[in-house]
């Protein structure tokens, strides 16, 4: 299929690639903005300011005083065509724990009812999928994860929460996510996770970015607990959730807790924080 | 030394804003900054600060400001109506568009803003910690700003004490842009039917009572989505600008704080030159819309630019030997502030 051009205005052009979630437009818009970064790189795309990934389109920001859509168009249109083939970079792979238990799940039953199964089963389900980060948005650090399994695919809450704690697991439609920080919010809780999804003073702000794989292991409310404790007094540094080595993620075992010191698996390119909790920017 | 500048009242609403955070939308971190860039650059002008340096953003006035240990220098750009308060209490008029030196024990306060709801105020070297490279506040995620938030009563930045050189002032502050919002199209307006598009350019929509630094609400005539579409889109970017229709049909014009991708349908995007025009409108202020291309929006920006670039080159010491001398001399001794009078006389109380 070919990219269709949309402008966003005089400051913005989106380059879309269909009107669907799903592993084929995903990427193509990988493709595309790793293809952009290489041009900026040499020197091309002069104006462009920054990209923007989403589930089936890659906007691009640029500054009309520089640069114009007419002038860009051509040259995403080409770099569209010519990415269409290539591989996008592979992303990092993380195993986050996740609490599916007592005050962490406010909807499990509900969510089970809508299933026709045992919240055993929602959760069984729920860790069982290993998850892409189709894109981030809603909030800093915000990532879509999907797909989630087809018997857990309910629609938004009728009623939005007005708050939903910052780390609940949530799910609607296909997708799953983690809240950063305590926002209003229409999705199924299911559970709770520490891990700490934005930080500013990390290199890397965002623990879960565009391409990268997810999936989540169940830990017991005792150890949630600890583990958020160790994350809010940086005594824990989520790096060590991160399995880059491109093996397997572990299978799911509802029994194991997460060892809270570091584990062997760092990412080699993964900026650690400093001992003050994060690298400034 | 250094001096310090205490918010005794944050009045309606006051954060902190620069040019906002470039590059770090493709992690969900909106662009935020000031919502008038073009006062921003003009306050910061008169301050003697960089153009792009952190300010402070006032919406709708009631904000006070007060200067410790040492004198400071602040500007204020925008329709504000300023008073300026003494050790002893007495009250004295001042004219906006301008600097003046604020000394310890003296108070500023922006009383109201007419003509708008945005004034932005400027102090001479404030010092603001940048977060992801911006001092622009963005509260939802407690990122840059005063400690990741709004300004409250009592907070107090830090500033380099009134450095020295003569205050400035702006002569012709710019007139009020007037006529129709312009909008390029899209990129969702297939979604609408042809008659909504119709009706989108051509009806008053007014500005509802939610409207802050993440968008306006509007109220008007319902657009109605394209029978077999829906009102929801798979979310794709949005920038500041971008007018968002869901399902009640009242659109929603996203700003700086909004968020960075959205599920619904974008009928039109306002352009970058009338942008800050919308985002001065007051609730139950109304407005329209005019369609334009995005090649035409572009030469707009170019020459909004360049417009902008030759006010601030307008820019001039308030001259010692001017005619006024007696009166800044008068009003200097009282209060180590002076007054700028414009020649028109169009602000009748700044007559002190």
């Amino acid at each position: 299929m070919a990219a269709r051009l949309l402008d966003l205005g005089d400051t913005a052009l989106t380059v879309e690639f269909g009107a669907h979630i799903g592993a084929e437009p995903l990427a193509r818009v990988a493709a595309l903005e790793c293809a952009c970064r290489a041009a900026i790189a040499a020197g091309r795309l002069a104006g462009v300011i920054e990209t923007v990934p989403t589930f089936r389109s890659l906007t691009v920001h640029f500054d009309p005083l520089a640069t114009s859509a007419a002038e860009l168009a051509p040259e995403l249109e080409a770099l569209a065509a010519a990415a269409g083939t290539t591989e996008p970079p592979a992303g990092r792979r993380w195993l986050l724990p996740a609490c599916y238990e007592g005050e962490a799940t406010p909807d499990l039953a509900e969510v089970a009812r809508a299933a026709g199964c045992t919240p055993d089963e929602v959760v069984d389900l729920h860790i069982g999928t290993d998850y892409v980060v189709y894109m981030l948005g809603f909030l800093p650090g915000f990532a879509f994860l999907g797909d989630v399994p087809e018997r857990l695919r309910l629609p938004r809450r009728a009623e939005p929460r007005q708050r939903v704690p910052a780390g609940s697991v949530a799910i609607a439609t296909q997708l799953t996510a983690i809240y950063p920080w305590e926002s209003p919010g229409g999705w199924h809780l299911i559970g709770r996770s520490p891990a700490p999804l934005f930080d500013a003073r990390r290199a890397r702000p965002a623990l879960l970015e565009p391409g990268d794989r997810v999936r989540f292991e169940p830990v017991d409310a005792a150890e949630w607990r600890r583990l958020d404790a160790a994350v809010a007094a940086g005594e824990l540094d989520p790096a060590v959730w991160c399995r880059d080595d491109g093996a397997p993620a572990a299978p799911p075992d509802r029994k194991r807790s997460l060892p809270g010191g570091n584990r062997p698996q760092h990412g080699a390119d993964l900026p650690l924080p400093d001992a003050n909790g994060g690298a400034q920017q | 030394m250094s001096a310090e500048l205490e918010i005794v009242s944050p009045g309606a609403f006051a954060s902190i804003q620069d040019f906002g955070r470039l590059g770090w939308r493709r992690l969900g971190v909106p662009v935020s900054g000031a919502l008038d860039r073009r006062l921003l650059r003009i306050a910061n002008r008169l301050a003697g600060n960089a153009e792009d340096a952190p300010a402070i953003e006032c919406f709708d006035g009631g904000q006070r400001f007060a200067a410790h240990e040492a004198p400071l220098r602040l500007a204020v750009a925008g329709a504000a109506v300023l008073e300026l308060e003494g050790p002893d209490g007495t009250r004295r008029p001042l004219a906006a568009w301008r600097s003046l030196t604020l000394t310890t024990g003296e108070s500023l306060r922006v009383r109201r803003i007419e003509g708008g709801r945005l004034a932005v105020v400027a102090v001479a070297g404030l010092a603001v910690t940048p977060a992801l490279g911006s001092a622009s506040t963005y509260g939802r995620a407690a990122l840059g700003g005063w400690q990741g938030r709004a300004l409250a009563a009592g907070d107090r930045l830090s500033a380099t004490p009134v450095p020295p050189g003569p205050d400035h002032l702006l002569p012709d502050p710019p007139p009020d842009a007037t006529g129709p919002v312009r909008v390029v199209m899209g990129p969702q307006h297939d979604h609408f039917a042809p008659e909504s598009v119709a009706t989108f350019l051509a009806a008053e929509y007014r500005i509802g009572s939610a409207a802050d630094r993440m968008g306006l609400r509007l109220e008007g005539p319902v657009l109605a989505h394209r029978a077999g579409l829906g009102h929801e889109i798979v979310s794709d970017a949005t920038v500041p600008g971008a007018i968002q229709v869901p399902g009640n049909g009242q659109p929603i014009v996203l700003l700086a704080d909004a968020q960075t991708a959205g599920g619904y349908p974008k009928i039109a995007t306002v352009i970058s030159a009338d942008l800050a025009r919308l985002a001065a409108l007051r609730p139950g202020e109304t407005v329209r819309f005019a369609a334009l291309e995005a090649g035409t929006a572009v030469q707009l920006a170019r020459d909004a630019e360049a417009a902008t670039r030759a006010l601030l080159a307008t820019i001039r010491p308030l001259a010692a030997g001017g005619p006024d001398l007696a009166a800044l001399y008068a009003v200097n001794l009282i209060g180590g502030a002076i007054d700028a009078r414009r020649p028109d006389d169009a602000y009748p109380d700044t007559r002190s």
